[in-house]
């Protein structure tokens, strides 16, 4: 049995797999190969899972539509209406009747029980190959009741990464900043919300100006700008404690921070008169490293996920380009090669690539590239997109796009690597400046 | 914007220089108070250093260096904070929003020290002069069009103590 962390909420969640299966039994045509563009969704029914009580059955059918929802976003996948259901499942210890599932063209079926246990809920679920009839995945996991929407995001990522071979991204959260009030004299606040834009909380009351949060590696701080009294600062934030603190005191403005892929430093950009220059600072040492010392804007880093690189922005006087240098600082060389600004770089997660702002014409793209510059290909592109966070598994990219017009405001978009597969997120309010947690368990 | 045509940077241009226009019509000494009422600022009030000096210098597309009116409205500024020297000023950067947020407020920065050199060049002392950046963050007109973009490439001169109000 496994322990997983209950990060941001009280209680843990504990996860075992209870079916022993052969790791192997990866059945012709069930399989989701994600890398050959543009894919035909694989039918999936996913059935409310038996309760064995009615709270329990309650949550059972919520969960499963999180399950659903999490799987339909992310394109591989075509959940079936359950009214199209031609078995009711209200055994979870009996076969199911595959005929009935193969003839509405259900390739998989997941069900599941919840089982409410001294004041904890627990859910089952199996995953079947409806073609084979063979059980693909079985696991447990327990938590506190009011905590149900993780189970789901949790089952979620066990099927896809059953069916598709790569690691899921549903138990994660995202850090934005939410945004109210009219344009000229806009209120934003620090937001936290899960990938599927549930559970949205503010964690600042608006009466500062935030910017660019980043969550850690270990999900557990996030570090944002700020404007306070006297210069914007970078600020750390922990979110179990709430407790705020400046990153450091310096004699003008810092600003564009994002954490080290070992958590123990924040790189950032010092500005000094027209000048801004790449800084890191040790969070233990308090020690501060300059990395960049030219008359230009040095800003908008990102690490390269072994730590041994920095992606960033160069520009100043109708130049905007990434660069990439080695972690000290030493062999800049510009990558982005292409017509335009290129903006906002971010290493993804599995090192493969660069996500990019890309400006031209008067439009805002949002793209890829190899993070030797070559192999650019723009994924949505339009008036104003900007800002590309990457979710943990290097599939999917969020971003935000602005509308024209006063009354307009930005909003959070994710798109596969791909290109395909748009997906508005929905918020209460305008919503800017995502960045994706890494897995929470 | 970088690859804009010879024609659009010849209409985007031509936008700069009506939207300056406009601006220092509206920054030219005029008696008249916003509410038309035909009554004088007050001498070392902040009413009369908007409405008689400028308080705002506009720049062009991704440039932090001034232009002629620019250094114009700047002069006027240097002479009216000689004139009152018990006023302090906070230097705000601004960018349009077409740019990306972080490099915005980099290029906002670098527009509020061009201000701030240009008014220490003219013997204010940098002690009265601080300065801060919003990048694309406080837009002062809101259309999506040029015109309303030149009004936003600017950095406006905020008086934060030492004005006359009574």
């Amino acid at each position: 049995m496994r322990m997983i962390d209950g990060r941001f909420f009280a209680g843990a969640v504990t996860l075992f797999m209870w079916l022993a299966l052969a790791a192997t039994a990866r059945a012709q045509g069930l399989d989701v190969d994600i890398n050959k563009g543009q894919i035909d969704p694989l039918p999936i029914a996913i059935t409310a899972f038996v309760g064995t009580s009615p709270e329990a059955a309650q949550s059972g059918a919520d969960i499963a539509g999180v399950i659903a929802n999490n799987l339909g976003r992310s394109g591989y996948f075509r959940p079936l209406p359950p009214e199209s259901f031609i078995e009711q499942i209200t055994n979870f210890d009996q076969e199911p009747r595959f005929g009935d599932w193969r003839q509405i063209q259900a390739k998989a079926l997941v069900t599941g029980q919840t089982i409410m246990e001294g004041g904890r809920l627990k859910a089952q679920f199996i995953l079947w190959d409806t073609g084979s009839q063979q059980k693909r995945a079985g696991f447990e996991f327990t938590t506190s009741p009011k905590n149900w929407r993780r189970l789901g995001h949790l089952i979620s990522d066990k099927i896809y990464q059953e069916l598709t071979g790569v690691p899921g991204y549903f138990d994660t959260r995202v850090v934005f900043v939410a945004e109210s009030g009219p344009k000229d004299k806009r209120v934003k606040k620090l937001s936290i919300m899960d990938q599927d834009g549930f559970n949205v909380r503010a964690i600042s009351d608006g009466k500062q100006l935030v910017l660019t949060p980043r969550f850690s590696p270990n999900s557990l701080e996030i570090t944002y700008m700020a404007f306070g009294s006297g210069s914007p600062r970078v600020y750390l934030y922990n979110i179990e404690t709430g407790q705020r603190e400046i990153v450091g005191e310096f004699p003008n403005m810092s600003f564009s921070p994002r954490f080290s892929p070992d958590g123990q430093r924040v790189i950032m950009s010092l500005q000094d008169g027209g000048a801004a220059n790449l800084f890191v600072m040790d969070l233990r040492s308090r020690q501060m490293q300059q990395l960049t010392n030219t008359d230009a804007i040095n800003t908008a880093p990102s690490y390269s996920p072994d730590g041994s690189q920095i992606a960033f922005e160069v520009g100043g006087d109708n130049s905007q380009q990434i660069f990439v240098m080695n972690a000290d600082g030493s062999n800049p060389r510009r990558i982005s090669s292409g017509g335009g600004r290129y903006a906002t770089p971010v290493w993804s997660p599995d090192g493969k690539y660069i996500a990019f702002t890309k400006q031209g014409g008067g439009r805002f793209a949002i793209g890829v590239m190899n993070p030797d510059g070559s192999g650019e290909r723009l994924l949505t592109e339009g008036f104003h997109n900007e800002g590309p966070t990457w979710a943990p598994n290097s599939r999917v990219i969020m971003f935000f796009r602005d509308e024209p017009g006063e009354s307009g405001g930005p909003r959070l978009y994710s798109v596969d690597v791909s290109g395909y597969n748009e997906q508005l997120i929905k918020t209460p309010t305008f919503a800017s400046d995502p960045a994706w947690s890494p897995l929470l368990n | 914007m970088l690859r804009m045509s010879a024609g659009f940077k010849a209409v985007a241009l031509c936008f700069c220089f009506l939207a300056l226009a406009a601006c220092s019509k509206k920054n030219t000494a005029n008696l008249e108070d916003e509410n038309g009422l035909g009554r004088a600022a007050m001498a070392g009030s902040e009413q009369q250093f908007k409405t008689e000096v400028g308080d705002t210098v506009f720049y062009l597309v991704d440039q932090s260096t001034l232009t002629p009116e620019g250094q114009e409205t700047l002069r006027r500024q240097a002479a009216w904070l000689k004139q009152y020297s018990d006023v302090a000023i906070q230097v705000e950067g601004h960018a349009d929003e077409r740019g990306t947020r972080e490099y915005n407020i980099a290029l906002s920065a670098r527009r509020a020290t061009t201000t701030r050199q240009f008014l220490i060049s003219q013997g204010i002392e940098a002690s009265r002069i601080s300065s801060i950046a919003y990048g694309k963050e406080r837009p002062a007109a809101l259309c999506d069009a040029e015109q309303c973009y030149s009004q936003n490439r600017r950095t406006v001169t905020v008086i934060t103590s030492g004005a006359k109000t009574s």
